[in-house]
């Protein structure tokens, strides 16, 4: 860097603030690791984790209306890292739903020490592992957590697509290392690591590869010179396509669309549930807001080119979902699927473009909302110490413990979208905006593959209420404040945006307009 | 016609809401304490209908010392889509003051008598509940702005009145009778939906201000539609040809019930809807030719059923009938006829909630058997119910100078005053129908009263407690006067609502018509009196066509089942037969397709992560190889 180009830096601290408070949460949580005696390290990671967090989602409503770049050279921005309104929304969704799950991570009553393991590196099932069952898990997961909300952050208001890729590592790689760290059903839990990790490496080498066609075609890898060389360059187009196609396929996995979902029902299942419900909530939000920034800034001018093929996928993954989840008797593999399905209906969000940018952020927000709360529900009912995750120990819990199956018929219903939920307000808006821009096709898909997926959710409603409990029926373990809090925040949310959604519809609507579009 | 104004509420008349909120409140204390409130309960609602009841007086002082007659009320907006505004209104004017008098009055004189009647009944707290909601919903009927808040009442006390016909549940035939009530009251209720929403397409509103004023704009067939939808909703709530099946049913509930609601105040709000929507009703005179004939027919209908029946409560009930028919019929001759429509329900509030009081007692005291034949000789064992009992007898009749007299014989004149034939044909039934009212009720009276004792051998009978023979006193004393006392100034008062009151002259003149229907009444009573003094059979026997067809209802029964019934069975049973086969057939065919498609791409779902990156590539593929279609075409 000379010293012109230093002198005419202009840094955006106030905009970067969020991500730097988090940023350095997570190294103050590496510090507590050595610094605090083990006894208090809970308590201190959990108080600062939210703190950042808090502070983080201030430090956006702070920013708000701002429509800058970060960095400027002397009045020209660079696109690097872009603070507009559909980025800072998504910051501050992700600043909440983390904090919801953040608090989820700190439960530790139902079930003694936590979900988390101890020592992760202890050979599954052997006797020293046997021994640690009875340890408190390990804390370093409030700093991965708060690692991996950085790069989630960081992710939603990525201008180029080098700082999306870094991003997105940062990301995935403390995610991966999350899902290993369950204390029961250890040789899942690692599978399902292993899985996700080997997968999202074979998927970052797409996202990488296609950058390169796009940077070949475009020269530049900033969103808004690749959407203005899609109308000018003079590179064969071939290098656009195969970029794009490269590009979409890396995100679509994050994303969990058919045919590169597959990862996520063995992922979803053997992650512990407090990190499922943040890949649930907080990386669908992650992802789909770079999909937005990524179609809406970056491939605006080539959607007759994607706009086929994206459709196709949007219908794979409506249908597909949906007809997965039919058959499901896991409650955690059916949740999975429905999370698939549910990232169908945001891809019609995706392909309308820039109509339906703003529904599609109180989609992700609804849906974030309603998802974090029903993981959070699973993780409370329990044979013994471990989740009675089969659909069939669920049966008959109406009659056993009313509240809790009261609540959980609260999310299946908004899940299926029945009025009075944000389920009904968040995919009526969506379907409302995609039919204005003449997506009919899809919102039929759409429409039927709801209430396909109607049929599973409320199998689950009956299973609740109507069914005779087991006479070894699991127990619903009373939550601490921690995982009681995340329940009750996500169903008021779910019923409030169920039936005032004026406000935050009123926040998306204000929100919705990328800059450099 | 001048425009009609309503003057916003000042002064103690903004308190207008209180009427209602006093019985709500007192509704839903009974109802969330629960047992709790068992001890206490009924004096709590007795003392809200009976704070309602001084509210209702003041404020009907406050209104007397007004000059335009009217407070209008805004609470606050329920609807507001597009042009169409309804908010939450209430309007005090002379017609819901003097209502509002009534239930509130009445209502409250038959809570007090319910403490002695309910007094061993489990049920209590949850049964004064009930009637605090009732007289929430009425006074809502009757206080509303707008057709829409008329219709919540509606719906209330609709509500109010299926719970407490079906209030002893456990009998079957309380519940069907209830059941019976609610659907009966549901069908015709359809008429006050699609008169609101003809109000609402033709005039973009449902104030009454505005529908009235609106209303001489309106095509001949909309107000025709109008008036007969609402005339259909006003007949299933007040009993009326054809709904007037279920009224006599919903004697089974506990009687200071059918006292209240099924005789002093809900039957009568279709008299009050009609005499609401006087403006409309008086635009067309078909509208108001089919009110006279339903109000005529039902009113003949009524006495002659009421003459086949033994049981005390259900010659009641058929005599309430057609006492409605009566100010239906007044309410559908139009002009100063409104005004004794409202006086005749007001006289009949008094006198019929005296005689189902009375009859109460007469149950009270004979362990709850209602067959009059089996009772007789009661007038030396129970004198203050025989004396109030008389008191109801006598004004319903109508004899000079008691309330029916003050009150029926300007209907029958007023009928008589009809043009044409007409008027002969509506008079002489409405006179026919008083000879018939004299002769039942004194049937009803001797064979409760004197006569032989044909008692069953367990019964003592006994005279009621004082909480309950109280309120018979008054309401007594109430049958008696009230006709008299009310006949001039109440069409004074009402004034505002219908217009000047003139005299009717037609094809007989007043003093004709007293002279006629008092010669008729005489007759009747006492055709009564020396058929039944001397007792009658025990059980009923074998009788002439006539009468088994007054027996069983004049066949409404059987109308029904064959109308109604028998061509909805055989609706329902296709569709059964149809979703059974067809529609759950298709589902389940669906379902089936649907599961197996699942499970068999979830066979895609090894758990190997060599397939799921293999996926991943074959999707990345197809994705490039779309785009590349695309490009080449």
């Amino acid at each position: 860097m000379n010293e012109a180009q230093q002198a005419g830096l202009q840094i955006d601290w106030a905009g970067l603030a969020p991500m730097i408070i988090v940023f350095a949460a997570a190294f103050g949580g590496l510090l507590v690791e050595a610094a605090v005696p083990r006894a208090r390290r809970l308590v201190v990671q959990t108080a600062l984790a939210v703190a950042a967090l808090l502070a983080a989602l201030v430090a956006v409503i702070l920013n708000r209306g701002k429509a800058s770049a970060a960095f400027s050279i002397e009045g020209t921005d660079l696109g690097s890292v872009v603070l507009d309104g559909p980025g800072l929304f998504l910051q501050g969704t992700i600043a909440v739903l983390s904090v919801i799950a953040v608090l989820l991570l700190a439960e530790r009553r139902t079930t003694r020490g936590g979900d988390f393991v101890a020592e992760a590196a202890v050979v599954a099932d052997s006797a020293a592992d046997r021994s640690q069952q009875r340890e408190d898990g390990a804390t370093e997961i409030f700093p991965l957590t708060l690692f991996a909300v950085v790069g989630m952050m960081m992710f939603v208001v990525a201008g180029d697509l080098l700082t999306m890729f870094v991003a997105l590592e940062m990301f995935s790689l403390p995610l991966y290392l999350l899902c290993g760290l369950a204390k029961r059903r250890r040789l899942i839990s690692q599978e399902a690591a292993l899985k996700y990790f080997l997968l999202g490496a074979f998927a970052s080498a797409f996202y990488v590869y296609g950058m390169a066609m796009l940077y070949g075609f475009a020269g530049t890898v900033d969103l808004a010179g690749i959407n203005q060389a899609g109308v000018s360059s003079g590179q064969p187009r071939l290098l656009l396509y195969i970029g794009v196609a490269m590009l979409a396929v890396a995100m679509l996995f994050k994303a969990a669309a058919v045919p590169f979902h597959m990862w996520t029902p063995d992922v979803y299942t053997g992650a512990p549930t407090p990190v499922t419900a943040l890949m649930a909530a907080c990386v669908k939000v992650a992802a789909f807001g770079g999909l937005l920034r990524v179609f809406n800034v970056g491939l605006e001018s080539s959607a007759w080119d994607w706009h086929m093929i994206l459709t196709i996928i949007a219908i794979a993954t409506m249908l597909g979902g949906a007809i997965f989840a039919v058959t499901q008797r896991n409650i955690k593999r059916l949740l999975a699927y429905s999370s698939i399905a549910n990232a169908g209906y945001l891809l019609i969000g995706i392909i309308t473009l820039g109509d339906a940018v703003g529904s599609t952020m109180f989609y992700l927000a609804a849906y974030g909302f309603t998802a974090i709360a029903a993981f959070a529900v699973v993780s409370l009912v329990r044979d013994g110490d471990e989740e009675a995750t089969h659909l069939s120990r669920w049966a008959g819990l109406g009659k056993k413990s009313p509240g809790t199956a009261a609540v959980f018929t609260v999310l299946m219903l908004a899940l299926a979208g029945l009025p009075f939920t944000s389920g009904f307000t968040a995919k009526f808006g969506l379907f409302a905006d995609a039919l204005g821009a003449g997506e009919v096709g899809l919102v039929i898909v759409g429409v039927v593959s709801s209430a396909i997926l109607a049929f599973p959710y409320l199998r689950v409603v009956v299973l609740l209420w109507l069914n005779e409990p087991a006479p070894d029926a699991p127990t619903v373990n009373l939550p601490s404040p921690m995982a009681g809090s995340v329940v009750a925040v996500g169903v008021a949310a779910t019923l409030v945006l169920g039936v005032a959604p004026g406000f935050l519809l009123d926040i998306v609507d204000q929100a919705s307009t990328f800059l450099n579009t | 016609m001048h425009d009609i104004s309503y003057a916003p509420a000042t002064g103690a008349l903004a308190w207008t809401w209180a009427l209602i909120a006093l019985p709500a409140l007192g509704a839903a204390v009974l109802l969330l304490a629960g047992r709790r409130a068992d001890k206490w309960g009924h004096w709590l609602g007795t003392a809200t209908i009976g704070a309602a009841f001084a509210l209702a007086l003041a404020l009907f002082a406050s209104l007397a010392g007004l000059d335009d007659k009217s407070a209008h009320l805004d609470l606050f907006t329920i609807i507001s889509v597009g042009d169409l505004q309804i908010d939450a209104s209430l309007l005090f004017d002379p017609l819901s003051a003097v209502f509002c008098l009534l239930i509130t009055g009445v209502g409250f004189l038959i809570h007090v008598y319910a403490i002695g009647y309910m007094a061993h009944d489990a049920g209590r707290r949850k049964f004064f509940a009930y009637f605090n909601l009732f007289a929430a919903a009425m006074l809502v009927l009757v206080l509303g702005g707008n057709y829409f808040m008329t219709f919540i009442g509606w719906e209330g006390v609709g509500l109010a009145s299926y719970l407490l016909i079906a209030f002893w549940q456990l009998k079957p035939s309380a519940a069907t009778a209830g059941k019976k009530a609610f659907l009966t009251n549901r069908v015709a209720d359809v008429g006050f939906l699609l008169a609101m929403f003809v109000m609402i397409g033709a005039l973009g509103s449902v104030d009454f201000a505005t529908v009235f004023n609106g209303a001489e704009s309106l095509s001949t067939g909309t107000s025709l539609a109008l008036g007969l939808l609402l005339l259909a909703a006003a007949c299933g709530k007040s009993g009326q040809f054809p709904f007037q099946t279920w009224l006599p049913d919903a004697m089974e509930g506990p009687t200071p019930v059918s006292a209240l609601i099924h005789a002093a105040t809900m039957v009568t709000a279709g008299v009050y809807l009609i005499a609401r929507s006087n403006v409309i009703f008086s635009l067309n005179a078909d509208v108001q030719t089919v009110v006279v004939v339903v109000g005529a027919l039902t009113l003949l209908f009524g006495a002659i059923v009421g003459c086949a029946k033994d049981d005390i409560k259900r010659v009641l009930a058929w005599s309430t009938v057609s006492q409605i028919g009566y100010m239906f019929l007044a309410v559908g001759l139009g002009g100063g006829a409104f005004a004794l429509g409202i006086i005749h329900l007001l006289a009949h509030g008094f006198f019929k909630a005296g005689l189902f009081l009375g009859s109460g007692s007469v149950m009270h005291a004979m362990n709850d058997q209602t067959d009059i034949r089996r009772f007789g000789g009661l007038w030396r064992v129970m004198p203050w119910t025989y004396a109030t009992f008389a008191a109801g007898w006598l004004a319903i009749i109508g004899l000079f100078p008691f309330s029916g007299y003050f009150t029926k014989d300007p209907i029958i004149a007023s009928a008589f005053a009809r043009e044409g034939w007409q008027g002969w044909v509506v008079g002489g039934a409405a006179l026919l129908g008083a000879a018939l009212t004299a002769f039942y009720m004194t049937r009803l009276f001797v064979l409760t009263f004197h006569g032989p004792r044909r008692w069953t051998e367990d019964v003592h009978p006994h005279e009621s407690p004082a909480i309950m023979t109280g309120p018979l006193v008054l309401l007594g004393l109430g049958s008696l006067a009230a006709g008299g006392l009310m006949a001039s100034p109440v069409t004074t008062w009402l004034t505002p609502v219908f217009g000047e009151h003139h005299e009717a002259h037609g094809h007989l003149t007043h003093m004709q018509v007293t002279i006629a229907t008092t010669a008729v009444v005489v007759l009747g009573a006492a055709l009564g009196w020396f058929l039944f003094r001397g007792g009658t059979e025990e059980v009923p026997r074998a009788a002439s066509w006539p009468v088994r067809f007054a027996r069983a209802d004049l066949g409404g029964e059987v109308v029904n089942r064959g109308v109604f019934e028998r061509p909805s069975r055989l609706v329902a049973g296709a569709t059964v037969s149809m979703d059974g086969r067809v529609v759950d057939g298709a589902v389940n065919g669906l379902s089936a397709a649907i599961g197996g498609t699942s499970r068999r791409l979830l066979q895609l779902q090894t758990g190997f992560v060599r397939s799921y990156a293999l996926s991943i590539l074959s999707g990345a593929v197809i994705v490039v190889a779309a785009l590349m279609v695309v490009v080449v075409q």
